[in-house]
């Protein structure tokens, strides 16, 4: 490889496309040339790095200094200051997210804050993600090596068990249990399937994993096939990702070249092979089930358990089906040992956890840290508090909060203290689910907000099973008619009721979860529905009152 | 591309597709994809090629036109039917909804002078609604063709359709 003396990293997550990193990045290569240091100067396109105020962005190492939003017409300034001269060009920096302005806690976040602990999202926005030697250079590949050589099988599964992962998609499962189980089941053909289906509203977190280290996931996969003894895996991404998928894509072809993937992995009996599936638009298909059966070219429609897919999964072969992010742990944790991932986050939830922070607060995105962080710490820490209203007068305080996605669980400002692992979350009646944090102020009306995600549940319904078919849209007419004042108080007991029957005889999680928000919120804001009903006012001020036909 | 054209051109889109992804049950899925890429939509006569190409001898993936079509309606980012020239999608997820959704869902209505679901007369726009598009941290969010508008406010919609022809 050649010494290179910078590494200048550009943006280009779908944001900064938009917002013309493409021509940022033309710019940059056409100056650079001109000053003669195109042999000196390492030019490359990463996914954004969870900062959405400050796009298109350029990051500058050895240095770290991040400089956003740039414009085509900032570059020369920027190429001949910092990159010929050698100095940072202050007026470019972007908003200092800590004391310092730099970004140094990419790296090294010791004293400055707020500090995130990134295992997971490690190499996202630090590497090249469609280079392989980046990857190998910072680390990958050294936990397939460890597993092929030094390790049997069952040894990386009891590895996984010993250190406590739990699923990441949002039940929790122990990772080390589900491996051992396939590793178990008798069979010739085995498959592994990498959940990256990612459809939960508000969650984005798989697709910066996947386009910021794709190598990451193929490794982890490869290692899952040889835990399991499989030989063929799925990586189902959703069809929306395009970028994710073309990533994924040439990170299989690169480790295929590289004797990596395929057959005798790095000379060893271990073969594997890995298709890079693409969904086309169903929310269901990230039940895994579901997602199975449209890898098998059918409907996304789940089927009834058991079997499990750990016995009875892809053509009828035993399965195992993980998260992306559940995945994204593996190489760190085979090759820091599990003694090491124990030692962070809870006692009962090791690790870390990627929680997506979006809302009226000022600051959205994505951050990376320990379990066991309370919501009111992301909220003052991470997203820089609530949101002030337009005019930017009166301040805005915080209401409500929903995690984990559609059908996660609305905590009021009571529970902000709670802590958030899947032990204490638990106990206090919340799902962490797929850690989206949907941050309300007051402006929101809860009600409004209920009917908006079973309007999202009607939708996605598949329709197979008739409790989650006919609850979800009779859940969505009653909550409209309390909208539109027509609401009455058995109105909230129908809805008890219907939540209750869908929880029991759905088929999937996604009956089986529907009612989950209804439910929270009769239980923290019945006031606020019963006034609706009793007063036909919406104390927030959001709810027509009166028959209004916005959605046909 | 007029109905005639299209007709003719399907069992190429259709032959080229089964080339690529291959003639297997797992490759159903991502060949009405194409399909849908090629003309906008998926229509009958193009589950009838597919149907025909994939019975070959050498294929043998034995598939009905109702299992086919099961796929077209089943999954959102398949249409049956034709649509605009430009396709809106509409985010209608909670945090697109709460980050002012809520306001703009109105104003793109009026702007487009169409309801959820429709096509204009002049075959230029489709509105369509979507669920998350994985983009939440800049919501509002549309989705018009293949470009994505985070942060849109209602006064940004007409400078924002007016790059369209």
């Amino acid at each position: 490889m050649k010494a290179i003396r910078s590494m200048v990293l550009v943006s280009s997550d779908p944001d900064s496309r938009r917002r013309g990193s493409r021509k940022v990045f033309d710019q940059l290569q056409a100056e650079i040339a001109k000053y003669g240091l195109a042999d000196e100067i390492k030019l490359t396109e990463v996914t954004d790095i969870g900062r959405h105020d400050a796009i298109p962005m350029v990051i500058v190492y050895p240095e770290a200094v991040a400089y956003g939003p740039v414009t085509p017409a900032d570059v020369p300034y920027l190429v001949e200051e910092h990159l010929y001269k050698g100095r940072i060009a202050n007026d470019l920096l972007a908003p200092a997210r800590e004391m310092s302005g730099r970004i140094a806690w990419l790296r090294s976040r010791k004293g400055s804050l707020p500090a995130e602990q990134r295992i997971v999202l490690e190499r996202a926005g630090i590497v090249d993600p469609e280079s392989l030697e980046d990857y190998i250079l910072n680390n990958g590949y050294e936990a397939l090596a460890k597993a092929l050589t030094q390790m049997k099988p069952a040894e990386v599964c009891a590895e996984l068990d010993k250190s406590g992962l739990q699923g990441r998609g949002g039940a929790g499962f122990p990772v080390g249990r589900k491996w051992s189980f396939v590793a178990a089941t008798p069979g010739q053909k085995k498959y592994v399937i990498c959940n990256a289906d990612e459809s939960e509203p508000g969650t984005f977190k798989d697709r910066l994993i996947l386009e910021g280290d794709p190598f990451n996931i193929v490794e982890a996969v490869t290692i899952a096939g040889y835990a399991v003894s499989a030989d063929e895996a799925y990586i189902y991404v959703r069809g929306e990702y395009e970028l994710a998928q073309r990533r994924l894509e040439i990170a299989i072809q690169q480790a295929r070249a590289a004797g990596l993937l395929g057959r005798s992995i790095m000379g060893t009996a271990y073969n594997l092979d890995i298709h890079v599936h693409s969904g086309a638009g169903a929310y269901i298909c990230g039940e895994e089930t579901a997602l199975i059966e449209s890898i098998e070219g059918k409907r996304g429609e789940p089927r009834s358990r058991p079997p499990y897919p750990t016995t009875h999964g892809l053509w009828g072969k035993p399965t195992l089906v993980n998260n992306v992010e559940t995945l994204a742990n593996v190489t760190s944790i085979l090759r820091n040992g599990a003694a090491w991932y124990r030692k962070i986050g809870t006692l009962s939830s090791p690790g870390t956890k990627v929680y997506t922070i979006l809302g009226n607060v000022n600051r959205t995105g994505l951050i990376e840290v320990p379990m066991g962080i309370t919501l009111r710490e992301v909220i003052s820490i991470y997203a820089g508090g609530m949101k002030n209203d337009a005019a930017g007068t009166e301040h805005r305080t915080f209401k409500l909060a929903q995690t984990g996605g559609s059908s996660g669980s609305i905590v009021p400002a009571s529970l902000q203290d709670t802590p958030m692992d899947f032990e204490s979350f638990r106990k206090a009646g919340v799902s962490l689910g797929s850690g989206a944090l949907l941050i309300c102020d007051e402006s929101t009306c809860v009600v409004d907000l209920v009917k908006v995600l079973l309007q999202f549940f009607r939708f996605e319904s598949c329709g197979k099973c008739t409790p989650c078919r006919v609850g979800t849209q009779r859940c969505y007419d009653i909550l409209t008619g309390i909208t539109e004042g027509r609401g009455q108080l058995s109105d909230l007991d129908w809805l008890l009721e219907l939540g209750n029957e869908m929880e029991r005889a759905s088929n999937c999680g996604l009956g089986q979860t529907a009612s989950v928000p209804i439910r929270d919120t009769l239980k923290h804001f019945r006031a606020e529905v019963e006034a609706h009903i009793r007063l036909g006012v919406c104390p927030a001020g959001v709810c027509p009152m009166m028959a209004e036909a916005v959605y046909s | 591309m007029d109905s005639v054209t299209e007709e003719r051109a399907i069992p190429t889109i259709v032959g080229d597709a089964i080339h690529k992804h291959g003639a297997h049950f797992d490759a159903l899925i991502p060949i009405l994809g194409e399909v849908n890429k090629e003309l906008g939509y998926i229509p009958a006569a193009a589950l009838r090629e597919v149907r025909k190409q994939l019975h070959g001898p050498e294929e043998r993936v034995f598939v009905s036109e109702s299992q086919l079509f099961s796929l077209a309606s089943f999954y959102s980012m398949f249409s049956t039917q034709p649509r605009g020239r430009h396709v809106v999608q509409f985010c209608e997820s909670a945090p697109c909804h709460v980050q002012g959704g809520r306001d703009l869902i109105k104003s793109l209505q009026d702007v487009l002078a169409l309801k959820p679901g429709e096509t204009s007369s002049d075959g230029k726009w489709s509105l369509v609604m979507t669920s998350c598009l994985g983009v939440c941290a800049v919501g509002p969010v549309i989705l018009v063709d293949e470009d994505i508008y985070g942060n849109v406010t209602p006064e940004q919609l007409p400078m924002i359709f007016a790059k369209y022809d």
